[in-house]
């Protein structure tokens, strides 16, 4: 299926979709309500049946931005080769979107990812904890109001000397 | 017959030589290489620069049965209480050489998840400049440290009480 028939197919069954494409690049932008439902008919019907990644940015000081998480699914068909940027746009508090575990297994980390560094929820997560910094870490540091150097957690351990080892 | 009046502590001081001779030629390390340094490392052991001619003849993974820590690589906040604990399993005597700018300083990653020095948190007792340091430098430092034990060694372990030993390189600051 070339790519505007996959999109005028999106377009027929979710009309208030947002479409781009720039150099070969497709992007589509769909509401968070209706993420979940543009992500299953992507994999079901139109053949993007691997998740690639899962990742978000942080618009918190961009000109021009309305929302301020944008969360990324890139998409990939395995027999078409073809890829399919997924957008959708939350804001705080409490960024929540529906998971997408139920349809592919490898979002579970994908998602922990997400969660770990910019605070955003899955609903439906199986296991929504953090993944790649300590369970302690009380921030979510990819967040723009995160300073680079930390807010002290680096150094918050106990110093042992030549006395004690 | 004259008979040679020793001053005191002579035999001491001579077997102080001798066991630091002993320990500074027989130094086994304790790779604790996290990142790229630990390419240089393993560098080090291979046979074109060899460490093993300078007695670190086998790169024992286990700390209860090494004597040097070389901690080799960047030490992200989540494995710093790893380091303290594998530290804290060594036997004494023991020294730890500080490979590379991220485990001395933190490198170029001043971020909020690297430790900016690990003698916050651990004592050293020589420090590599690199990124990496060539194998020869990390020679140049096992050597360092040869000398080290050899002038400040003694029998029971003594030299690691010093004041000069005790309080932490560096002040707390995040």
């Amino acid at each position: 299926m070339t790519e505007p028939e996959t999109i005028a197919a999106l377009k027929r069954r979710f009309p208030d979709l947002t479409v781009s494409e720039f150099r070969g690049q497709t992007r589509v932008v769909a509401p968070p309500e209706s993420i979940h439902d543009v992500l299953t008919e992507l994999k079901e019907h139109l053949g993007f049946d691997l998740l690639i990644d899962v990742t978000c940015v942080d618009y918190l000081n961009y000109r021009g931005a309305k929302d301020r998480f944008g969360l990324v699914y890139v998409l990939t068909g395995t027999e078409t080769n073809r890829r399919i940027i997924v957008r959708t746009f939350v804001n705080d508090p409490e960024p929540t979107v529906p998971t997408a575990v139920d349809l592919w297994e490898g979002a579970n980390w994908l998602e922990r990812e997400v969660w770990d560094l910019f605070g955003i929820r899955f609903a439906g997560h199986p296991d929504l904890r953090r993944i790649v910094l300590p369970e302690p870490f009380a921030a979510h540091p990819l967040r723009k109001d995160y300073p680079l150097q930390g807010r002290g957690e680096r150094h918050n351990f106990p110093v042992i000397t030549r006395a004690e080892s | 017959m004259a008979i040679v009046e020793l001053p005191e502590g002579v035999a001491i001081t001579r077997l102080d030589k001798l066991v630091s001779w002993c320990r500074k030629n027989s130094l086994w390390p304790m790779p604790f290489a996290t990142a790229c340094c630990g390419i240089e490392l393993m560098a080090t052991g291979a046979s074109r620069h060899d460490i093993a001619r300078f007695g670190a003849e086998v790169f024992r993974f286990s700390p209860r049965q090494c004597d040097l820590m070389i901690v080799a690589g960047r030490v992200a906040m989540k494995m710093l209480p790893v380091l303290q604990r594998i530290w804290q399993q060594m036997h004494e005597p023991k020294w730890c050489i500080s490979m590379g700018a991220c485990a001395s300083t933190g490198g170029v990653f001043d971020t909020y998840s690297v430790v900016q020095g690990i003698d916050r948190f651990i004592p050293v007792d020589v420090y590599t400049p690199g990124c990496p340091p060539r194998p020869e430098q990390l020679i140049r430092s096992i050597l360092d440290l040869q000398e080290k034990i050899q002038r400040e060694g003694t029998v029971a372990g003594r030299e690691f009480d010093a004041p000069s030993r005790q309080r932490p390189k560096r002040a707390l600051q995040p």
